[in-house]
């Protein structure tokens, strides 16, 4: 019987791991395109004011609450995101760490007795079958809407003023990506945290820039290699008994510097080619 | 190819214009970047807005292509007309692994003798497989204007479309462009800091100076005080081309030229 239940929970946190990297492909490889590291960190970090907020009316559930902060968040950086006296990660860092150190205080005014790791590192293997739907939900309509506005969301990252011209309607499209990168930083939160998320989202699709030819297939690439190193992070963090999230991520910077280095090795041979 | 017997090309005056702008006014951080700026451009006729750095020659292209809303004055574009724009700046990162076919295709590029030919014309076929980021500055300003020519526009729009491209590509550039402009029936709005090269090739100038300080065929302009004031006397003698030198105090009063004066406007 024990063994029974131990297998469920790993098989949620495998169907956890692999749809959330799945969908952290596409989105990571416009994060990477677009520079926008530090702003998934900002609305990551701003997250944790969500986790306090459930922690303090205790009528709200946590998800909801951390959804709603983090797509409170990406509105406001869509509509204030831009002061031309600062650069743009100057803002974003008051942003990113102010919400953080908030929400730490606030966990800790709760006076509520919850361990703050559980939200800054993630806790695949406490995740419910309630998540599990979510995140598959969240990947079908998330998944959907990449795929139906693909061409817009490139040209607007290649560049705004031709997308406008060609008849994109460019603020909709970027604050569209934006939510959808905040709706799955929430939900993602719960699974690795809000101090790695920003991990999975890049080094996947990093690795994947070092052999992909074509966007598409660097978004498709970014996701296959966030499974497998979701899922080799979390047999391995079982077996030698350490935290699940940190351990996925070390599997995905190691195959970054594995990929990374083949590629440079090759490259001298490619040059003299041409 | 497309080389098509080709008729001089004749800016038809009685068609109704693609792109019209009526009192255009825009204000930047309280300052007035453009003042009561109107302009029309008609099918076929080759425009070129000139002026001082921080004239508003960007701010004017940016409202006329809807990028920004004028503060006052209007934009009208005829129904149904296709624009193809070649912006100023344009690098894309390398972080997207994108070669030139597959951005080609990203914006309607098709596989069919048009396109083709015009790769040919435009002497960028050779690149097609070469990543976006790996093109020289003159091979990446002809595959932008490629992208523009994919959807037949009937208006190309370019911001300083030579910029990082050297004299002999420069006279290169917009010797192509007038061609293109005839085989493909085009109309030509562009914005430049050539202005020997582009008076060759232009068949309207306007001179802007945060309002429109005068317009007209290039050696008018070329001939026109205002002008002179703005570029020095050196630039308006090439443009003038001497032999309109001695009529240009009547430049003024002729049909094909247009003066506008603005109290306050100071060209200092």
């Amino acid at each position: 019987m024990k063994g029974a239940t131990m297998d469920e929970f790993v098989l949620r946190a495998l169907l956890g791991a692999l749809t959330l990297a799945a969908l952290l492909g596409p989105l990571g490889s416009f994060v990477v395109w677009r520079h926008m590291a530090y702003l998934g960190d900002s609305i990551a970090h701003a997250a944790l004011l969500g986790v306090a907020f459930s922690l303090i009316f205790t009528a709200v559930p946590m998800t909801l609450a951390i959804l709603a902060v983090a797509i409170g968040v990406a509105f406001v950086l869509h509509r204030f995101g831009r002061d031309a006296r600062f650069h743009a990660d100057t803002l974003l860092g008051i942003l990113a760490h102010g919400t953080l150190a908030l929400g730490v205080l606030l966990v800790a005014l709760s006076r509520q007795r919850v361990d703050v790791n559980a939200y800054l590192f993630g806790d695949i293997l406490a995740i419910g079958w309630g998540d599990v739907a979510l995140l598959a939900m969240l990947a079908i309509v998330v998944g959907g809407l990449i795929r139906l506005s693909w061409k817009p969301l490139l040209m607007v990252t290649l560049h705004p003023g031709i997308a406008h011209v060609e008849g994109i309607n460019v603020k909709r499209t970027q604050l569209l990506l934006l939510l959808m990168l905040a709706a799955v930083i929430a939900v993602a939160i719960q699974l690795v945290g809000v101090l790695l998320i920003t991990a999975l989202l890049i080094i996947p699709a990093a690795t994947a820039r070092y052999v992909a030819t074509t966007p598409g297939r660097m978004a498709l690439l970014a996701s296959l290699i966030g499974m497998g190193s979701g899922a080799l992070g979390l047999f391995g963090s079982l077996a030698v008994d350490a935290p699940s999230g940190p351990t996925m991520v070390v599997v995905s910077c190691f195959i970054f510097v594995v990929v990374g280095a083949i590629t440079q090795l090759r490259r001298p041979i490619e040059q003299r080619d041409e | 190819m497309i080389t098509r017997p080709s008729a001089l090309q004749k800016t038809d005056t009685s068609a109704p214009p693609l792109l019209e702008a009526a009192g255009i006014c825009k204000f930047y951080a309280g300052r007035e970047i453009l003042h009561d700026v109107s302009l029309a451009i008609r099918p076929r006729e080759i425009v070129t807005i000139v002026g001082p750095n921080g004239a508003g020659k960007t701010t004017l292209l940016s409202c006329l292509l809807g990028l920004t809303r004028p503060d006052r004055g209007e934009v009208t574009r005829a129904e149904g007309v296709r624009i193809g724009y070649v912006p100023q700046h344009f690098r894309p990162h390398s972080s997207m692994p994108l070669n030139v076919r597959s951005f080609l295709e990203l914006y309607g590029m098709r596989d069919d003798n048009r396109t083709e030919a015009l790769a040919v014309q435009l002497d960028v076929d050779a690149v097609m497989d070469r990543p976006l980021t790996a093109l020289s500055g003159g091979e990446l300003r002809r595959v932008l204007l490629l992208r523009a020519l994919l959807k037949s526009p009937q208006l190309l729009v370019l911001d300083e479309p030579t910029q990082g491209v050297d004299v002999a590509g420069q006279g290169e550039f917009y010797r192509l462009l007038k061609s293109l402009a005839e085989s493909q029936n085009l109309a030509v709005l562009m914005v430049s800091h050539d202005l020997h090269v582009v008076m060759a090739s232009t068949q309207r100038v306007i001179c802007l100076n945060r309002h429109i300080c005068c317009e007209g065929a290039p050696e008018r302009v070329g001939a026109d005080p205002q002008f002179k004031a703005l570029f020095g006397e050196e630039l308006a003698k090439q443009l003038a081309l001497y032999h309109h030198h001695h009529s240009h105090a009547h430049g003024i009063h002729e049909p094909a030229m247009e003066h506008h004066h603005h109290e306050g406007c100071n060209h200092g």
